[in-house]
């Protein structure tokens, strides 16, 4: 991976885990400002493996999917869990921040004034008329999201089994989230276990 | 400035919650936020999270909004820094210690099990919104179109929710 530096100074490694500062740090934030700035619609993911895999070339795709498959496991949304960990591995503490700084400011400048400008003029009919189309197609939004990662990483019946269960517990049985989430997590974490233990686990 | 720290406490335990997106702890911030704290109300939160939608970047930055309303620019930036703060510190040592988790047998049971619970989670968010917004038949229309077009084609979203701005005008407009 170092062998393609023609960067002057010496790059002595120390130890295989520590990171290695390669990417400057403007550079980093000036790209996850791009990508904080452009990716209207909900869909940052492609923006971000646009940027960092096709455009810049700062990852692979197998990177790129491992470091997705930490930040859907994890709490955090998508989009800032990955800054975290590109970050981290482009330039370390300060390639983190940088990126999180990055992906953050624009969304956040805009629902800033967005808020303000809602506090003012928000309660006229018109506004409030489209205000409500847009949470409408909003609902349409999240339920196709939720159909579309629903039919890449569902395969099974008792898949399905433990999204149910999730659904009540917190829409009909009305329990905090945590709660549900800790007792359908450890049931659903314990089921694949033993599911993986009886199959023998063969699979990398 | 009294708001504050309760701003802090709830957005950095809701923050926790975001497990497979922000819309998993839209429950609980209705219920933090509206009921417990009345920082603003539901059809307001509504009003809020759809704005969102429009706005680049991650997805709940409207969480902002809600900390400019209770706490202007301070209330802003203690809720951007206790939704965000938590997790991205997880993120960072958890993706540290990840590869030398790689061939854990735990991990890809984790991997699998939070999955449908992820999806489960988004869903019930999704119906905690649809109750407030989901009261007439136009916006059920609205929603299920929304929901084909983006399943059938690639659609950038974006473009679908300024759709329902415009159809909303016509359709949810009663001047007094």
């Amino acid at each position: 991976m170092s062998d393609s530096s023609s960067v002057l100074e010496l790059e002595v490694v120390t130890t295989p885990s520590a990171p290695r500062p390669t990417v400057p740090i403007a550079q980093i934030f000036h790209e996850f400002l791009l990508i904080g700035a452009t990716s209207f619609g909900g869909g940052v993911l492609a923006y971000l493996r646009d940027g960092l895999v096709v455009k810049r070339r700062w990852l692979d795709d197998e990177e790129f999917v491992e470091m997705l498959l930490i930040s859907e496991t994890l709490p955090g949304l998508n989009a800032t869990n990955m800054a975290i960990l590109v970050g981290d591995k482009l330039h370390g503490v300060a390639g983190s921040l940088a990126a999180m700084a990055g992906i953050c400011l624009p969304g956040a400048v805009i629902m800033f004034l967005a808020g303000i400008l809602y506090r003012k003029h928000g309660g006229g009919p018109l506004a409030a008329a489209a205000l409500k189309g847009v949470a409408a197609a909003a609902v349409g939004l999240i339920l196709a999201t939720a159909w579309q990662l629903g039919r890449k990483s569902l395969s099974h019946m008792y898949d399905l089994f433990f999204v149910a269960l999730t659904i009540l517990g917190v829409n009909r049985l009305h329990q905090s989230v945590p709660r549900v989430l800790i007792v359908v997590g450890i049931v659903a974490i314990l089921w694949y276990r033993m599911r993986d233990k009886h199959k023998g686990t063969t699979s990398p | 400035m009294k708001e504050l720290p309760a701003l802090f406490r709830v957005f950095s335990y809701l923050s926790l919650l975001t497990i497979g997106g922000g819309m998993a702890a839209f429950p609980e911030l209705r219920a933090m936020t509206v009921d417990v704290h009345h920082w603003l109300t539901f059809p307001q939160l509504i009003h809020l999270y759809s704005l969102g939608q429009l706005a680049p970047g991650p997805n709940m930055m409207m969480i902002v909004a809600i900390g400019e309303k209770a706490g202007g620019v301070l209330g802003a930036i203690v809720v951007l820094i206790a939704f965000f703060g938590p997790t991205a510190l997880l993120a960072f040592s958890v993706g540290r210690l990840w590869e030398h988790l790689a061939n854990h047998p735990w991990r890809r049971s984790v991997e699998k099990g939070l999955a449908p619970v992820a999806i489960g989670l988004l869903v019930a968010g999704c119906l905690s919104i649809a109750e407030g917004v989901i009261t007439e038949a136009t916006a059920v229309v609205i929603a299920f179109i929304v929901f084909v077009i983006l399943v059938r084609t690639k659609v950038n979203p974006a473009l679908l929710v300024l759709g329902g701005a415009i159809v909303g005008c016509f359709a949810f407009y009663h001047p007094r």
